[in-house]
């Protein structure tokens, strides 16, 4: 069935809105009739992950669309790109990644994107609000958008997200409804290991269960802890949309759309029921790490998606003391950078051995200085793909553990 | 003797060539290697076999979106199929061939087959497609 166009998504297709615009309308057509969408809807902002060399063909798109005079018509944030602009020595790659993908990012923001070079867009003054319809690409992003926040976006990706951008419409299909949003399967948490003192470590067992068990089917997810946070639902969503294809969960009593189970399944039976007891969450959390405690390490990364402010000033007082012996490298975004600026601390993070990564993220680019060894992470996701990416070995841990194991250079647990 | 199929166009462009018939879909994002064509999917039955000037016959799309971007990479690079047939409706492989279209001019037609018509699509050695904006046909 065709696409229903309004008058305004007609004249874009004719031009009357600029060539680049007519580019974007003419693709979102195609894609719009392959998801089977009915009509478009208007878009408040968009997030674009296109700043990622991927090839020759990243950047002949970007640059068509400056040819074009093309130019963002909503609010529109950029993912992370394959260098750091603001440390560019941090960069190691080939000449070919590095220059193609700092004008990659140029090209955008000559679009009218904003430089926030983050995966976690959430965390900056673009945060959207609750019933927002938004097209955002970055698939951690996509699901805290969805779950956290209340906003509304399916999983858009190369090229369409740029679309939306351009013309301020996305096909009206998928998570843009309202009735597509209820839980499918009920994810219920029956008990916790007890060494666990914080809800972190369990956000990511949980995540990384359900990214494996529920595919692209919602899932509402009892019983995690009463302490669970913003950062801790951050790496649930994140793992579980990189084990996955999840772009929305509920978690009953802490997210918008969940304030009981009833309402996260409008009302209807889940599908299925999965239970998750502690052993099983100590058992996925074991398997995150592909080398056992005492493993000598080569370094530490943190921040996958995107080191928050509140994580720093959870961090803040585990620093002071003996130097770390190996590498440690947290990635962040500019907003950030700019409050540790503000309050001192990106020079104490300095000189306490860390190294800042803005822009971009160690495991999507080349920026570890030393890959010989294993690497010990608190991210789920940077454990999910980093030895596919990059090719190292993973230790897995709490964000205190990662701290001592820098200390120690080896992999040791509190 | 000439079957005459009809089918949906979601890309236009027309060409003939031998199939690649594959037993499952394919994610392009980690499983095509667009320097040179060849399926790279440690997992895929159809490892190490090359896609490049064939017409790619597969059920559905799979994977990431940034399958878009490897399969308008290859396309670009003269690595990529000369045509594809689905028999699902696919966003990837759609704007993959799209984009590709676009910025280089290179068509690569995708349409869309009929469940009746898959057992002769998939039994087929070679196909010749018309993807028109209006209609498709395909040609065994």
């Amino acid at each position: 069935m065709p696409v229903a166009l309004s008058s305004f998504d007609r004249s874009l297709l004719s031009g009357e809105q600029g060539a680049a615009a007519a580019f974007a309308m003419r693709l979102l057509v195609r894609f719009a009739e392959a998801v089977g969408a009915e009509r478009f809807t208007d878009i408040e902002a968009a997030h674009i992950d296109g700043c990622l060399y991927l090839g020759q063909v990243s950047l002949d798109f970007v640059e068509h669309l400056v040819r074009l005079g093309g130019r963002v018509r909503v609010p529109t944030t950029l993912n992370v790109g394959s260098v750091d602009l603001i440390h560019p020595e941090l960069f190691l790659g080939s000449d070919e990644v590095g220059r193609g993908g700092a004008r990659l990012m140029q090209a955008h923001e000559e679009l009218g994107c904003v430089p926030t070079f983050t995966c976690a867009p959430y965390q900056t003054i673009f945060r959207p609000c609750f019933g927002a319809q938004i097209a955002w690409a970055e698939s951690n992003a996509i699901v805290f958008a969805n779950s956290v926040l209340g906003a509304r976006t399916n999983r858009y990706g190369d090229f369409i997200d740029l679309c939306c951008a351009l013309t301020g419409r996305a096909p009206y299909y998928g998570l843009h409804i309202g009735e597509n949003r209820r839980a499918r399967v009920l994810v219920e948490v029956e008990s916790l290991p007890e060494e666990w003192a914080e809800a972190g470590l369990t956000c990511v067992a949980v995540g990384h269960a359900i990214g494996r068990r529920c595919g692209d089917r919602v899932p509402a997810i009892t019983g995690l802890p009463a302490s669970t946070n913003e950062d801790d639902l951050k790496a649930l969503g994140a793992v579980a949309a990189s084990a996955g294809a999840v772009a929305l969960f509920h978690a009953v009593g802490l997210t918008p759309e969940a304030p009981t189970i009833e309402a996260a399944f409008q009302g209807r039976v889940p599908e299925e029921v999965i239970r998750l007891a502690a052993a099983d969450l100590l058992e996925t959390v074991r398997k995150l790490s592909t080398v056992p405690d005492g493993t000598p390490l080569t370094a530490v990364s943190l921040g996958t998606p995107h080191f928050s402010l509140a994580e720093f000033e959870g961090l803040m007082p585990l620093i002071d003391g003996a130097r770390p012996a190996i590498d440690v490298y947290i990635n962040t975004h500019r907003a950030v950078l700019e409050e540790l600026h503000r309050r001192g601390w990106e020079e104490r993070l300095r000189e306490a051995g860390v190294t800042l990564v803005i822009d971009t993220c160690t495991y999507v680019t080349a920026v570890m200085r030393d890959l010989s060894g294993a690497v010990m992470t608190n991210s789920g996701k940077w454990a999910y793909y980093a030895p596919g990416n990059i090719g190292v070995d993973v230790a897995f841990g709490s964000l205190a553990d990662c701290v001592a194991s820098a200390r120690a250079g080896k992999v040791v647990r509190l | 003797m000439t079957v005459r199929l009809q089918a949906t166009t979601l890309v236009a462009g027309s060409a003939a060539a031998e199939t690649l018939v594959l037993s499952e879909p394919l994610s392009f994002w980690g499983g095509l290697d667009s320097a040179t064509g060849r399926i790279i999917d440690q997992w895929h039955p159809q490892k190490n076999e090359v896609m490049s000037g064939r017409i790619l016959v597969m059920r559905a799309g799979r994977g990431s979106s940034s399958g878009s971007s490897v399969l308008a990479e290859a396309l670009r690079r003269g690595t990529g199929p000369a045509g594809i047939v689905l028999l699902a409706r696919d966003a990837i492989v759609t704007v993959g061939a799209m984009v590709a279209a676009e910025l280089y001019g290179k068509a690569c037609p995708v349409v869309l087959a009929s469940e009746a018509d898959w057992t002769a699509v998939t039994g087929a050695a070679s196909l010749s497609i018309d993807a028109q904006d209006e209609a498709a046909t395909i040609e065994i």
